[in-house]
């Protein structure tokens, strides 16, 4: 016993919660610090005014009171970017081609984990579940989501991108993007003929749409309540175990060495006796994985799915991925990160900083403009060349 | 060669029989199609579905005077997936299928007003269970007719409930689309006029992550949140709201009346201030004339009518009391399609199971039904006995 516990990589466990909390902190604070310098500059001018008239408050006091809540929708978010993000970073690390396809990887984890949760409800069994079956149940649709997700990434891979593994990089690119779309319409054909109707709905169950509440704060003339959500709290709890883990399969083992070789020679690593074909499935599973769970999270703390449910998360991950410096782990964390707390952000105070004109309708745009702007002055992304490994 | 000969001599053999058999019926057999545009796939098909059928049972039910002259009619449902390119293609379709001489449908206007220009450069006469944007009508054209209530009156009825609750704040977020939109705008401009303050006006695309949205709505903590559009937004919406602590009252509109919200939102709707929504259509069984309906429905297929049904079996109606009006004007021939938009017009006090309808000259129902509903309970097989808590009978604006 002693000797296993020996032999695990502590530094390698805390290495990625530092990080973690590092990334989270750095961006919460220098986003708030931007926000509490516009909510400082506009205080005076008809933004300020306008606020006071609806609100009653100051435009210092309504930025500052929201920030907690703001910074905790942002991180959740931000955590299944991250989930998702690193679908697309370890498989462009290894092969260095975007799988356009993985966003419906994550949908089709989500369907899995939320057909089977249906059908324990159309059962019965979970309405009268106790607590902790209550758990069991929604564990249990994170690893059904999980294994189909995987099973499905290494399908994928062996069906549409070995074959042309020897072909030019725009080649197996098409091809991801012809199996995402053949993936939503066979999504759309099952859940038609199964259920007769391609919108699903997570039933509710547990105590996962529960609140904890902190606090009440006054705020002019209202309380504004301050809490987090339980599923919340599931979705950033197990993104961060998933993270801890994938880092450590790479990082802290004799696989993870493996998958590096290949990610950084592949022709020397097969010289060196690693299955290289072996490794890249693993890649794919690894990343399937992490984007089924991603799925039942998000349908999770979402609710509705349909089958095009892949599409924005998928888009957003991916510019996680490159915003953060696509191949590099530590960059999608970050970029995941970075990318859900500008999003919430943006949406959260544009309304009441352009006095409604434009709305957190325009979130996107505020959040991809920021990708632009990294991307001409970094185009290497964030944290990319950096580090020396990939994958 | 003698083969051939053959077949095409039983062929005349069978189709002569057929013409026999359809001459016993009547006089001659002529067959015309009315056509049905809804969403019968996607988020919207719930409620898309039961207005093919309400149509289809109206058929079923009512062909009988028309058969009487010899015109046999039939359906041809067609999916508009709420979707507009796939209604005007749709349209394109019907408008060149000549059999085809009426049209009930759509139930989302931002579908119903582009494809109503195709109808209306054929001719073709098209009755609407469910649109309600003021758009639908106010461009005069002569064929588009509706049985139901007008957005710019629904957002009034809306904004007046309101104030008959005491709501003094209230924060409005809409889906961006013409039906949804227009309906918040309306609601708006109303609750400013009722003395009430708008902390906001949001429009949306969203379909799950509402958070963003909710941080100045939950920060102002208004009375009222008011949603401009479709119940698999709304239900969500308000959904998320109330997991972030928000207590207040929710009110939407006739998009939101559909088993789905209850399906999505659960206990959340009943909760705090309660959800409600105004609709121009109320539950079938408001209406005294829907018992029989209600019972055949039932009985046919099996699931109680979705809103919209029995206005999709009244459209129905019309468009073949139309139909067969123009018949017996022609001399009992297959009317054309103007004389069919003109007979749809002239009718006079057409008692229907939801109303009794006369038609105004640009296509309004001279009188229509507005219903503010409260919903009453989690479970989505009781949405049909939401309760109606204000019933007002409103003329369209001219």
């Amino acid at each position: 016993m002693i000797r296993f516990l020996k032999r695990i990589n502590v530094y390698e466990l805390v290495r990625p919660v530092g990080q973690m909390v590092l990334f989270s902190l750095g961006s919460a604070a220098f986003m708030s610090a931007i926000a509490i310098s516009l909510a400082l500059a506009l205080d005076g001018t008809a933004v300020g005014a306008s606020l006071m008239d609806k609100y009653n408050v100051s435009l210092y006091t309504y930025t500052m009171l929201n920030l907690p809540q703001v910074i905790i929708d942002g991180l959740t978010i931000g955590f299944v970017y991250a989930a998702i993000a690193l679908g697309y970073t370890m498989v462009y690390g290894v092969l260095e081609f975007i799988n356009f396809a993985h966003s419906e990887i994550f949908a089709v984890g989500a369907f899995v984990g939320v057909e089977l949760l249906i059908a324990l409800d159309g059962m019965g069994i979970l309405a009268g579940a106790s607590l902790g079956m209550a758990y069991a149940y929604l564990i249990l649709a994170i690893i059904l989501g999980m294994m189909a997700a995987g099973g499905l990434a290494v399908a994928v891979e062996r069906v549409a991108y070995r074959p042309l593994r020897g072909a030019s990089r725009l080649v197996p690119l098409i091809s991801a993007i012809g199996v995402s779309f053949l993936l939503q319409d066979v999504i759309r054909l099952v859940e038609s003929l199964t259920s007769g109707q391609f919108n699903r709905i997570m039933p509710t169950f547990g105590n996962f749409d529960s609140r904890i509440v902190f606090g009440k704060i006054a705020m002019g003339t209202s309380k504004l309540t301050l809490g987090i959500s339980v599923k919340s709290i599931i979705v950033i709890g197990s993104a961060v175990l998933m993270l801890v883990g994938l880092n450590y399969l790479v990082n802290a083992t004799r696989v993870g060495k493996a998958i590096r070789a290949v990610a950084q020679d592949r022709p020397t690593a097969s010289l060196m006796g690693i299955n290289v074909n072996r490794i890249i499935s693993l890649t794919f599973l690894v990343g399937g994985l992490l984007g089924g769970a991603a799925g039942v999270l998000y349908a999770l703390k979402f609710t509705r799915i349909d089958p095009f449910v892949g599409f924005f998360p998928g888009l957003k991950a991916f510019t996680a991925a490159v915003l953060g410096g696509i191949g590099n782990m530590t960059g999608a964390l970050l970029g995941g990160i970075v990318l859900g707390m500008l999003e919430t952000f943006a949406g959260s105070y544009m309304g009441v900083f352009t006095m409604g004109a434009a709305g957190s309708e325009y979130k996107d745009i505020f959040a991809f403009s920021i990708l632009i702007l990294v991307l001409i002055f970094r185009p290497q992304g964030l944290m990319g060349k950096h580090v020396m490994q990939k994958a | 060669m003698s083969t051939r000969k053959f077949s095409v001599f039983s062929l005349m053999v069978a189709a002569s029989m057929t013409l026999a058999l359809c001459g016993s019926a009547g006089a001659a057999g002529k067959s015309i199609k009315i056509a049905t545009q809804s969403p019968l796939s996607g988020d919207q098909s719930v409620i898309g579905v039961d207005i093919k059928r309400g149509a289809e049972l109206a058929l079923e039910q009512l062909s009988g005077p028309l058969e009487a002259l010899g015109i046999k009619a039939e359906l041809a449902p067609f999916d508009d997936q709420a979707n507009p390119d796939t209604g005007v293609a749709n349209a394109k379709r019907i408008v060149s299928d000549p059999a085809i001489l009426a049209i009930v449908g759509h139930y989302n206007s931002g579908v119903q007003i582009p494809s109503s220009e195709v109808y209306h450069s054929s001719g073709l006469v098209n009755i609407s269970p469910a649109n309600t944007n003021p758009k639908v009508t106010t461009r005069g054209y002569l064929e588009v007719n509706r049985i139901v209530g007008r957005d710019d009156v629904q957002g009034v009825v809306g904004a007046d409930f309101a104030k008959s609750k005491g709501v003094k704040t209230v924060f409005v977020v809409h889906d961006k689309t013409a039906y949804g939109q227009g309906i918040a705008e309306f609601f708006k401009k109303k609750a400013a006029e009722n003395g009430m303050k708008v902390l906001g006006f949001e429009g949306t695309e969203e379909k799950a992550n509402f958070d963003a949205l909710l941080s100045p709505v939950v920060a102002g903590n208004p009375d009222l949140v008011y949603f401009g559009g479709m119940a698999f937004q709304a239900a969500v919406l308000f959904k998320q709201a109330r997991e972030r602590g928000y207590e207040g009252m929710f009110l939407s509109d006739d998009g939101f009346d559909s088993s789905d919200a209850a399906k999505i939102g659960g206990g959340t709707l009943i909760a705090g201030g309660g959800t409600y929504y105004s609709t121009v259509s109320g539950p079938a069984s408001v209406y005294p004339g829907t018992a029989k309906f209600l019972k055949d429905f039932q009985a046919k297929y099996n699931a109680t009518p979705q809103p919209f049904a029995a206005q999709a079996y009244d459209c129905m109606a019309i468009s073949l009391k139309a139909i067969e009006n123009a018949a017996k004007a022609h001399g009992n021939k297959v009317p054309t399609r103007k004389a069919v938009a003109e007979a749809v017009r002239a009718l006079k006090d057409f008692k229907g199971i939801t109303g009794t309808f006369t038609f105004n000259k640009i296509g309004d129902p001279e009188k229509a039904l507005y219903f503010v509903i409260q919903v009453e309970s989690a479970d989505p097989s009781k949405w049909s006995e939401n309760k109606i808590v204000k019933t007002l009978e409103i003329a369209p604006p001219q």
